[in-house]
Formats: structure tokens, sequence, C-alpha cells
């Protein structure tokens, strides 16, 4: 009564890769690619309504003051600009340590006031923003070049090089509470 | 001069495709992993302005979208521009606004990392700020103050 020994069959694998093959044109034609990105920024925090605010003395040339009107124009330190020379502007701002009159005393007390009308455009905002960033992060990529021989990207995010460069230009861009005209 | 005769009549052998099933799910599991299922249906129009600073976001999952944009569909909606927030027209304040969403959105992670979450604005070039603005208010009320304003990369265009 032994029985025979039997082998199971193999079970054939070929069609294997066309499942697969499905699956995978099931997921690519799914998947979509998009990135997020766009420009960080942080809020302040809302004020107390109770606690009157605090008056803060700022020296007038600690601060540019960038406004944008309901046309998209420009206007910084009262006087009209075109938006390719805010990056320009605003680094010699930054970066002025004190030795032009009515720019920066130094790279940390600088500070970049940023207004907007109710009409202002987001493409145009954005753009601002964009155009003031971009002169952080020259400036923070020459300093990087000049005292670390590297370049801040380069750097790791949390070495001391990096949060010595971030101490030396802080991004101090101040969004004005809004106001009703 | 049978040199370059040699092989002539020889048949070639067939390719070994018995590592090919691997290369597939390789590339099945790298495309299961990147896919994200459900993308909410967009509502209103969001061409983004183009910027060249832009920053990537690591972590997906820590940020939620506000739509702002004129409607797709014009005809119902209207041309104003208005709030998405998942798959439903929103509102600035109010039991269909900004607070309740957000706060709804935080509830959904563990505590410790909410003041992490970062609210990603998806506005349309054309939208004013008065609106922006308004949202970003009730951001601050809330105290989530982490923000990104979405934008694609590129040159910037006068």
């Amino acid at each position: 009564m032994a029985r025979k020994s039997r082998k199971t069959p193999e079970i054939n694998a070929g069609s294997m890769a066309d499942i697969a093959f499905l699956l995978l044109v099931f997921f690519l034609v799914t998947t979509t690619m998009d990135q997020q990105k766009g420009l960080r920024v942080q809020l302040p925090p809302y004020p107390d309504p109770t606690v009157p605010p605090p008056v803060v003395e700022q020296n007038d040339r600690n601060v540019l003051e960038v406004l944008v009107n309901s046309g998209d124009q420009l206007l910084v330190e009262r006087k009209p600009l075109k938006i390719g020379d805010l990056t320009e502007i605003t680094k010699k701002h930054i970066q002025n340590e004190g030795r032009l009159p009515n720019f920066a005393d130094s790279s940390t007390a600088a500070i970049v006031s940023l207004k907007n009308d109710r009409g202002t455009s987001v493409q145009r905002y954005v753009q601002i923003y964009n155009e003031l960033i971009r002169a952080y992060n020259e400036a923070r990529e020459e300093y990087a070049l000049k005292e670390y021989g590297r370049s801040y990207k380069d750097l790791p995010k949390d070495s001391d090089d990096a949060k010595a460069v971030r101490k030396k230009y802080p991004m101090q861009i101040s969004e004005a509470e809004p106001v009703e005209y | 001069m049978s040199k370059f005769k040699k092989n002539k009549g020889k048949e070639l052998p067939a390719i070994n495709t018995s590592a090919l099933p691997d290369i597939v799910f390789m590339l099945l599991f790298f495309f299961m992993v990147a896919t994200k299922m459900r993308d909410p249906t967009v509502l209103v129009k969001t061409a983004v302005p183009t910027v060249s600073e832009v920053e990537k976001i690591e972590k997906k999952s820590w940020v939620n979208h506000i739509l702002v944009g004129p409607p797709i569909n014009a005809a119902v909606s209207g041309t104003a521009p208005r709030i998405q927030f998942d798959d439903k027209f929103g509102q600035v304040e109010g039991a269909n606004g900004v607070q309740t969403y957000i706060t709804l959105k935080k509830n959904e992670h563990p505590e410790a990392i909410r003041d992490y979450l970062t609210t990603a604005i998806k506005a349309d070039k054309s939208v004013k700020m008065g609106l922006i603005q308004d949202i970003k208010q009730e951001l601050r009320k809330i105290n989530s103050l982490k923000l990104l304003y979405s934008a694609s990369e590129g040159e910037v265009k006068e």
C-alpha cells in the first residue's frame, strides 16, 4: 500500500512578469510625481488683543521698507523700483555693515519690512518674497564661501558652521499687520 | 577567409529572461511607494507663480493644503476666487472655515508633531492678497505659523 511519493508539479512562473507588468502600468499611470515646492514662510504669532503691542524702537536705517500697491508696483524706501533691482538693493542693505548711512548698521540688525495692499496679486507678492529670499541666500552663500571656503548648500544643515552663517544673516522679513485702508 | 563566416548557421542563444520579473517588481514597488492614490477633485484653478528660490517639502504628510483660485466651473460657482479644502469649497471664517479645517487636520496627527505641520497655500497667480491675508490671519489665530506659498521652480518672468 505504500504510496508512490509524487512530486508536486512545478508552478509555471512565466506569466508572473505579465502580471507584474500589468500592475506596473497601473501604478505608472496613477502616479502623480508632483513635488511640493514653494516659499517657506514663518508667520508671526497672533497679537493678544488684551496686551498692547510693545513699542520697539527701530532705527530707521535698519529697516528696509518695501511696499507693494494694488497695481503691483513696488516702492522701496519711498522710491519706485523695478522688481529686477530688488535683490541687489536688499543685499546692499543686509551687507552694509554701517558703511552707507541709509542702510543697515549690521547684518544681524537688518530688517526687511514687507507691506502689501489687499489688491496686490499673489503673483507679484510671491515674486517679491522670492527676491528677498534670494538676497539672503546670496548673502549667506558669499559669507559661507569667504569664511568656510564651502558653499552654504554643502554645509550640513545642523552643523555649527551653517548655524553661524544663519546667525550672521538671519532672515528677518517682517510682514506688516494688515491695515484697513 | 572563413574567419567571418564562423557563426553562420548557428542560432543566437536565447536571452535569459528569468530576472525580468525581479526588475519589473522592483519598478513596481517603487511606483507603489511613490504613488499618492487619492487626489482630491480640484474645483478651483491654481496656476501658481514661478519663482527661483523654492524649497522642497520633505514630509509630504505634514502638509495641509488650502487651494485658492477662481472656480473651474464658472457657470455654477461664479468667477470670484474661492477657497477649497479637500473636496469642497470653504470659507475664511465660520463652521466651514480655515480654523475648523486646520484644527481637524491637526487632530489627525500625534500631539508631538502638531507644531511642525505646514499649511501650503496654493493660490492662483491672479488672486488678490486680501483674501490670502484673511487666511493668514485665521492661521495665526490658531497658532499654525508654518506657511508655504506654493510655487513652481523656474526663472522669474516680469
